[in-house]
């Protein structure tokens, strides 16, 4: 809502500066949000005369004028218009302005060759006319060369944004109330033109009785013999400072009052309407064609004001072009009516219109407006345009009862934490226009009609407290004590792989959570793909099954800026369904490239699948599970290379799976076309990590060492090629718990003088006692017993 | 026997260490003069005996001595002398450690949990894709209510029903159906708009806040945010007013503004003339309490809401919004966090 200090005025009694008003504004709930020059600053438009209009000398149709503010000095402006020459006086702007209609800003600019020095403007380049014929021609203005054209002076406009329970303050009276009641001025009275009023008003006008009737009541007034024209200039710049655009003095009236007191109106051309006006329901498929200049098809169940041979206009939205008013219409039918809001808004939402009435309807006007908007527009009407008024006609309910509301006396104190008088209670709601009863124990409080968002006591109290300011109330330092966790297990678990992930060298990144079907198509296992109705772009169109979706765009995004070797990483959700909750948290990262490139000490080598093996692992042993429930085996997501990935299942390979690890499959790679194609990436999926049944400090086993002497013995063993190293790993860390503290795979090899189909593994076997220093003896027993047992679980045999 | 003081001369004067070898056997090895003298003390009687061997053990340990000294200085000198031949260049390049950082909401959102953790909110979650009662009708925002228009909403249906939470404030309704009051909860999530330009971002973080209890006012709400506001920002001083507002779901409403002021294009957050808009809160409104089973009569209490990516953009001087969500390596290198600088209150919140 725009409003100007002086049209606020015109309802409020005050000394009170703009700076102050814009404060008081601000603390009462009706938000400034800028001061604005109007419509850029109009005090730069000029009266101007043109002294000589000359063919330009590089073009045609264009022409070179010297333009007179007056003075001695004078501009030279290229100007298009036909109608440019010699003693025509018109509106100039100089360089620097913002012309209305473009909002551009003017510049000294070459044109043609020739340098222009501002512009001579057309009615509309400067919004107030649809004239775009040539430049404005002003006739006997010559006193006024070298003055302002518009005299609003450039006054500033506030912009406010109400918020959507004050229709009431969609009117410049409205908002006067309500500076009023906080103390800075005086509400005046309505100021009544008067005129007569002879005749019934002749339209027959009925609101047909059906089911979910948008229409609650409709007053009119019937105008006849009226002069429309061009609105006299103090309501063309009122109708200007608000941002519309002057159209005729009818609309423009129309407008005004829409504007002044948050009462919208149409005016139909009467002779256009066939017979009389039926308010009903529209039916499935009619065909509406509205003063946007748009045709549209109707659903059923829509209000529609109609004639005879069919729609006039949309209730409360937009009126038709088949009975729009013309400067030459001659007689008029007024209407003020009240639509319900949920009908309006429900209309205008299933055609997506959006018109200024339907704006305030949808949040309700005050129904008993009608004939207060009909005084207002009909007595302008008059005296701008001449005729004769009908009587006012009013059919449906002619005003609603106020509602009454009973407020506790202790209520707001308890719910603002102070205390207010019943005085001030009192003198705050009669301000706004409510009507109070005072008992010992209660207020009971009538609503006025134009307050439709105060349904209950709680509605008061914030009147109360918005007029009284916030600032009052003091403030209650808060308690420094907690009695609940503030986090449960799956929440820590959260913040702790994110930091574990990162302090492995993961730049963690937060990306949307919808991505591209096409590539989260390649991530998605085959699962449902999640489409959303309204995407905001084409490549955002689905919620993502996969963290890699969109991490992996990203990887590609900085590549192509030149970063091949990257590690990146997102926790946060992924979506198996559309329904709330069918969603989990999963930790995704990616890396991509090689680990010492340009290394002056180090092999360049492929980041690869045990690189990010690592990462993983060593998260999940940071998010407290033992490394020894961990089983890797190589059944995982087909987004990895097959034969270069593996699953982290909880105990065994059927477990719950922890985590995936792997290079992202070579054909994904290439389809995204990225320019490093050795991607690997791991996830962790943190609902599938158990939550221990006790503190990890109290699930320790007890300390005890070994006080004796520890060996090492090696082994190297032939074994089938597609043996699993873990799985011997495991055989051999079987073969004495007691004795074996530690097994590790330190070399593997194939190829050579080895026999086809095998390959030769080589372990190191920490062997230590906890109750004597073991002997040759004893040693020699315990590799036996590997040796073994290897045998016999794998086939593979002792390397000689 | 040789004069002792010339035997440790020699000692001294050893120049390498097979010299010092060769002089230890000499002097104390099994031919030794000094061995010798000892095997001779078997035919002293006993007095004698005593005196004497215990003149040589004192004439051995010198020798002895002397020799290790001049061991451990002839092997320093060989280090050191090999040293001289091992020198590297340390201004080579170190070898490359990983660098991980963590994203600034995240980092933003460990710093307001460990801030309201201080006064006993725990933390609350819900789901992203939400349904259409919990994102608004229970939210005292019925489907013809034009509070609808400013929350541009994803769907996941056609028929409208289920969408993307346009606000973290489904939470409270979940949480509110699901346990007994008093309720004590922020809620730190994504939240989306279909609305996308340089101040806008489809998807963004917000933070909800709600305190529900008995005889909790707006005298609680204003304390609440006073501390938080201080805290987050790390300033003792801070300007603050409430401007009534309206949000569907809280009764009254008001918006909170901070004052700042500008320092070479940066926002510095305090005591300056300028206001700028941080959060939305007001008291519970009572057909939210209502719509979700709590006893209006006994309960009441507060809610607010917040941009958690407005805080960090505030916090740490980031201009543009969109920048959060593109993952530019030189953008989560140059805003992000080290994963050890772990928000606390007794270490500090930041760096």
């Amino acid at each position: 809502m725009i409003i100007t200090l002086s049209w606020l005025k015109d309802h409020l009694v005050t000394n009170a500066n703009l700076g102050k008003i814009i404060d008081k504004l601000t603390d009462i709930g009706l938000e400034v949000e800028g001061l604005k020059e109007n419509q850029g600053d109009l005090s730069n438009f000029k009266i101007a005369k043109v002294l000589k209009a000359e063919k330009h000398p590089n073009a045609d149709k264009l022409k070179l004028c010297e333009v007179s503010l007056g003075n001695s000095k004078t501009f030279k402006v290229v100007c298009g218009a036909a109608n440019a020459r010699e003693g025509l006086i018109t509106v100039y702007a100089p360089p620097g302005t913002v012309i209305p209609k473009t909002k551009m800003k003017l510049k000294i600019a070459k044109i043609r060759g020739v340098e222009s020095h501002g512009m001579l403007c057309s009615e509309s380049e400067l919004n107030i006319s649809d004239e775009s014929d040539g430049i404005v021609e002003l006739k006997n203005r010559s006193k006024d060369i070298g003055k302002n054209y518009f005299k609003g002076k450039g006054e500033k406009s506030i912009d406010l944004s109400v918020t959507p329970n004050r229709p009431d303050c969609l009117g410049v009276r409205g908002i006067a109330r309500d500076l009023a009641s906080a103390g800075l001025g005086k509400l005046s009275n309505l100021k009544k033109i008067k005129f007569k009023q002879n005749f019934s008003q002749p339209v027959k006008i009925s609101i047909t009785k059906e089911k979910n009737q948008g229409c609650m009541s409709f007053g009119a007034c019937y105008i006849r013999n009226i002069k429309n024209k061009e609105s006299p200039e103090w309501l063309k710049e009122k109708i200007i400072s608000l941002g519309l655009k002057p159209i005729s003095a009818v609309v423009d009236i129309t407008n005004y009052v829409m504007l002044d007191l948050n009462r919208p109106l149409h005016a139909y051309d009467a002779d256009k309407i066939d017979k009389e006006i039926i308010v009903r329901n529209s039916k499935t498929e009619e065909i509406f064609e509205a003063l946007d200049g748009k045709k549209y098809k109707l659903k059923n169940n829509m209000c529609v004001i109609c004639d005879k041979s069919g729609a006039l206009g949309l209730g409360g939205i937009i009126g038709g072009t088949r009975s729009g008013t013309e400067f030459k219409t001659t007689n008029i039918l007024l209407e003020s009516a009240y639509f319900f809001p949920s009908s309006v808004r429900k209309t205008a939402n299933s055609l997506d219109i959006d018109t200024d009435a339907k704006y305030r309807f949808e949040r309700g006007i005050d129904p008993n407006s009608i004939k207060e908007g009909l005084e207002l527009a009909t007595g302008l009407i008059i005296k701008i345009c001449g005729g004769e008024a009908s009587k006012f006609s009013v059919v449906g309910k002619t005003s609603i009862k106020s509602r009454l509301i009973e407020i506790d006396n202790n209520k707001f104190k308890k719910v603002i934490g102070i205390p207010i008088s019943s005085s001030e209670t009192k003198k705050i709601l009669n301000s706004l226009g409510f009507k109070t009863k005072f008992s010992k124990k209660n207020f009971k409080i009538e609503i006025p009609s134009w307050r439709p968002d105060v349904k209950q006591d709680i509605d008061i109290i914030e009147e109360l407290i918005r007029i009284k300011g916030f600032d009052k109330i003091s403030l209650i330092h808060p308690e420094r004590k907690r009695s609940k966790e503030t986090l449960n297990f799956k929440q820590k678990l959260f913040h702790l792989s994110q930091r574990a992930v990162a302090s492995k060298g993961y730049l963690e990144a937060v990306t949307w959570s919808f991505t591209d079907s096409r590539i989260d198509k390649q991530f998605s296992q085959g699962k449902k793909e999640i489409e959303i109705t309204n995407p905001i772009s084409s490549d955002l169109n689905v919620l993502r099954r996969s963290i890699f979706s969109n991490l992996i765009i990203y990887l590609k995004k900085n590549q192509d800026r030149g970063y091949p070797d990257l590690s990146l990483f997102e926790i946060g959700p992924t979506f198996s369904g559309n329904k709330p909750g069918e969603q989990q948290i999963v930790l995704g990262a990616l890396k991509s490239g090689v680990a010492n490139r340009k290394s002056w000490d180090a092999k360049t080598r492929n980041i690869d699948v045990f690189d990010v093996k690592a990462d993983a692992i060593k998260t999940l042993v940071e998010l407290g599970i033992n490394e020894d429930d961990l089983n890797i085996s190589n059944n995982t997501q087909d987004f990895y290379n097959p034969g270069r990935s593996g699953s982290v299942n909880l105990k065994s390979p059927s477990g719950l799976q922890l985590a995936s690890f792997g290079e992202i499959h070579p054909g994904i790679v290439a389809n995204i076309d990225l320019k490093e194609r050795n991607v690997c990436g791991f996830e962790i999926f943190l609902k599938n990590i158990p939550e221990p049944q006790k503190k990890y400090r109290l699930a320790k086993r007890n300390y005890s060492v070994s006080e004796f002497q520890k060996s090492e013995r090696d082994f190297a063993f032939v074994i089938d090629k597609n043996y699993k190293a873990g799985d011997i790993e495991k055989i051999i860390g079987d073969v004495d718990k007691s004795l074996i503290k530690k097994v590790l795979i330190f070399d593997v090899f194939e190829g050579g003088n080895m026999p086809e189909g095998k390959k030769s593994i080589a372990v190191n076997v920490t062997i230590q006692s906890m109750v004597k220093t073991l002997s040759e003896k004893d040693l020699n027993e315990v590799s036996q017993k590997i040796i073994n047992i290897v045998k016999a679980k794998t086939g593979g045999t002792i390397r000689s | 026997m040789a004069d002792l003081r010339e035997l440790i001369q020699k000692v001294l004067q050893a120049k390498d260490k097979l010299e010092l070898q060769n002089l230890k056997s000499q002097f104390l090895g099994k031919n030794s003069q000094i061995n010798q003298e000892f095997k001779k003390l078997g035919s002293l009687n006993e007095n004698d005996r005593k005196i004497r061997a215990s003149s040589l053990n004192n004439e051995k340990q010198k020798i002895s001595e002397a020799i290790n000294n001049k061991f451990k200085e002839l092997e320093n000198l060989e280090i050191n002398q090999k040293l001289q031949k091992n020198k590297v260049d340390v201004t080579l390049p170190a070898r490359e450690r990983p660098n991980g950082k963590i994203h600034p909401v995240s980092q933003v959102i460990d710093e307001i949990s460990s801030i309201f953790s201080e006064i006993g909110f725990s933390v609350a979650e819900g789901p992203d894709v939400e349904s259409e009662y919990n994102n608004f009708t229970a939210l005292n925002t019925p489907e013809d209510h034009p509070a609808r228009d400013m929350h541009d909403t994803f769907y996941l249906d056609d028929n409208k029903k289920i969408l993307l939470r346009t606000h973290t404030s489904p939470v409270q309704i979940r949480t509110m159906l699901s346990g007994k009051a008093p309720f004590k909860i922020i809620v730190p999530g994504r939240t989306y708009r279909c609305d996308s330009d340089q101040t806008h971002a489809p998807m963004f973080h917000q933070l909800e806040g709600l305190h529900i209890d008995k005889d909790i006012t707006m005298g609680h709400l204003k304390g609440c945010l006073d501390y938080f506001v201080k805290e987050f920002f790390e300033v003792k001083k801070i300007r603050m007013r409430f401007r009534p507002s309206h949000f569907p779901f809280t009764e009254p409403s008001a918006e909170v503004d901070i004052g700042y002021r500008l320092e070479n294009g940066r926002i510095i957050v305090g005591e300056g003339d300028k206001w700028l808009e941080i959060l939305g809160c007001g008291m519970v409104h009572p057909n939210v309490l209502k719509n979700t089973k709590v006893d209006t009569k006994k309960f009441q209490g507060y809610a607010f809401g917040m941009g958690i990516d407005r805080l960090a953009m505030l916090k740490y001087g980031i201009n543009d919004l969109r920048s959060f969500f593109e993952a530019d390596f030189r953008w989560l290198n140059y805003f992000g966090f080290d994963p050890l600088d772990v928000p606390t209150n007794y270490r500090g919140l930041s760096r």
